[in-house]
């Protein structure tokens, strides 16, 4: 890994405050809204990436947690523009006439935020102990964590009493501050939140995975049987991070929901868990930064065509993932380091620029060999 | 001078490793077949056995991979039978493998690092720092197995050889009172092989080591007692020389060379 000095060093810190204070002044209020979406999606998607990228468990599932996360702000949301003894609207369809029980905790904001990330990381550790223990993996997992989403998808589709079932609830004409959830300035400071979990998630996940605890979790992707017989236990790490990530996906959900405005069952539609995975393929598994870029780019991507070419999009976003899955195998990321531009410049007549250290290509023995090889190479008849 | 079945521990001390009548059924096909062992400590000891002999299930049984259908594995006197492969690994049972398992896409001293912090769990191993006596360890077994200069290097761009090292090395930090060694020299060159057999002598002063292996010549590198199996059970033991002029021992080499040749 090369050594960043200086200024260099700070440079993406640079250039990403530089944006977040820009980008609000200069995005219109709509444009904005939908990048603060796709960087909160980012923040599911790094937690995909520990678990999937770097700890080898592919789930399908992470849209439970982020719809947890998402369903306990829009409680609280729903509770806060209430005068006191009042229900929220929706209860009055189905003649539902106390408050359930399970809201009331709801009405505080110190537990409403502490739930949005620990409730999801109590599901998630709970059920990943219990596959993991069993010592289910690969594709039995995928498919299992596919099958708790079904069950949850069904079950919050058809609690209209408990929790207003498809319709979902809407957070965008609740009040913080004073200011509706839904206004501009509120949007744009909820933009801001959102830069700064990202930030502190993408923090959190680099000091996970890059001491030995990160060598771990490789290692159980890589050969987990043989760190059972160097004397870990793949089921505590395991469900470690499984409960990490999805306590990301919590707080990624209610980011998503107050700039979404609603928080429905869809949020755990099988199809949207699947599109999150392959954010992260295409980004770079195990790259991390990746799996914020392929969120950002890809939906943005996805809102652009869609409003141009409604019908296409799919079309265009499963050739994506068969050409990453065929030719870049390590997303657009491990493209980049991998040295992706200069081979595409090399392939354009550029002249390739030589891959090693300058101190290297500086390095007498070695000048002396390149130079043979030239003269080899321009001889009639080549290097025979 | 040779017996079907030992209990070597006659000589008063508690054996390190003892299997008693221990027998694995696949389906019906008994892999093991009422097999008895024992280990003292600091014994250095080669199991050989033609192919589907057992040799590695006989490890699998006593790593926790596979449960013994009847039967007790005993270390220290103590069961472990029915105790999971991370548990009997802190016991203090390491295992190298048939084909080098090394943790391809970490650095050759990060395999060391993970190796050495075997008994740390999680949290330890999120908040704790590698300690100056583990580090130290991890720079003497690379000079030992020769990597220093690949230390930071990926471990799966390793040729062969240093793979197969830098497993015994990693097995070596996970500082186990018993190694279990399965083919160590396969694929290796004869000087390298020569290399592998005196680091393993070394080792057997400290540690009790176990190996399987194929290549005789290897074998009598050794200079160890030598155990023969035969399907699932022990054949004979003793000396090579003695192993190799029982005549039940060529039977089973050569009879099953020839079906083989007439296939």
């Amino acid at each position: 890994m090369p050594v960043l000095r200086g200024w260099k060093r700070w440079l993406p810190w640079l250039v990403v405050v530089a944006l977040a204070l820009i980008l609000p002044a200069v995005l219109p209020p709509f444009r904005l809204n939908l990048l603060g979406r796709f960087l909160s999606l980012g923040i599911v998607a790094l937690g995909i990436d520990l678990i999937w990228g770097f700890t080898g468990l592919l789930s399908l599932g992470q849209g439970i947690f982020f719809a947890l996360g998402g369903y306990g702000l829009g409680m609280y949301l729903q509770l806060r523009s209430l005068a006191p003894g009042e229900l929220p609207e929706f209860f009055g369809l189905y003649g539902v006439k106390t408050l359930p029980a399970f809201w009331q905790p709801f009405n505080s904001p110190l537990f409403t935020m502490l739930a949005i990330w620990v409730i999801p990381a109590l599901v998630a550790g709970v059920l990943g102990y219990l596959v993991f223990r069993n010592r289910i993996k690969g594709v039995y997992f995928s498919i299992l964590t596919q099958a708790a989403l079904l069950v949850f998808f069904n079950f919050f589709n058809g609690q209209q009493k408990l929790i207003n079932g498809t319709n979902g609830l809407k957070t965008d004409t609740a009040r913080i501050f004073g200011d509706l959830v839904g206004s501009a300035a509120m949007q744009r400071n909820l933009f801001w939140l959102t830069v700064v979990l990202v930030i502190a998630c993408w923090l959190l996940c680099r000091w996970l995975t890059r001491g030995r605890f990160g060598d771990a979790l490789i290692a159980i992707r890589d050969d987990e049987p043989r760190l059972r017989f160097t004397g870990y236990n793949p089921t505590a790490y395991k469900t470690i991070v499984f409960a990490l990530a999805g306590a990301m996906a919590g707080v990624s959900g209610a980011l998503y929901t107050v700039q979404s405005g609603i928080v429905s069952p869809q949020f755990m539609a099988v199809p949207f868990s699947i599109e999150m995975v392959i954010w992260v393929a295409v980004g770079g598994r195990g790259t991390l930064i990746g799996a914020v870029l392929g969120a950002v780019l890809i939906n943005y991507a996805k809102s652009l065509v869609s409003e141009a070419l409604p019908e296409t999009w799919l079309f265009i976003q499963g050739g994506l993932f068969l050409l990453v899955v065929t030719a870049l195998p390590d997303g657009l990321v491990g493209w980049w380091t991998a040295g992706g531009p200069q081979q595409i410049l090399a392939l354009m007549g550029s002249t390739p620029v030589a891959p090693t250290y300058p101190q290297l290509d500086l390095d007498p023995g070695v000048l002396a060999e390149k130079e043979q090889l030239r003269s080899v190479g321009s001889q009639p008849g080549g290097a025979e | 001078m040779t017996r079907s079945t030992t209990s070597s521990g006659s000589s008063g001390a508690t054996p390190l490793l003892e299997l008693r009548g221990v027998s694995v059924s696949f389906d019906g096909f008994w892999a093991l077949n009422d097999l008895n062992l024992s280990l003292s400590p600091g014994d250095l000891r080669a199991v050989i056995g033609p192919n589907g002999a057992g040799k590695t299930t006989f490890l699998d049984v006593i790593t926790g991979k596979v449960k013994p259908t009847k039967g007790e594995v005993l270390f220290h006197g103590r069961s472990l039978v029915g105790r999971a492969e991370h548990k009997i690994a802190r016991l203090g049972i390491g295992r190298k493998f048939q084909t080098p398992r090394v943790y391809q896409n970490l650095t050759t001293r990060r395999n060391l690092e993970l190796a050495v912090s075997s008994r740390s769990g999680p949290f330890e191993l999120l908040f704790g720092r590698l300690d100056a006596e583990a580090r130290d360890r991890v720079q003497h077994l690379l000079g030992v197995v020769g990597l220093e200069r690949h230390a930071g290097q990926k471990a799966g761009g390793l040729s062969h050889g240093q793979k197969q090292w830098l497993e015994i090395a990693m097995l070596v930090a996970q500082d186990p009172q018993l190694l279990l060694v399965d083919e160590p020299v396969a694929g290796l060159t004869d000087e390298e092989t020569e290399r592998t057999a005196d680091l393993l002598r070394e080792l057997s002063g400290d540690h009790t080591v176990l190996v399987i292996e194929h290549d005789m010549e290897f074998v009598r590198d050794l200079q160890s007692p030598v155990t023969v199996l035969h399907e699932g059970h022990v054949l004979c033991e003793g000396s090579m020389d003695q192993v190799q002029s029982d005549p039940r021992v060529i039977e089973v080499y050569l009879g099953s060379e020839t079906e083989g040749e007439f296939n």
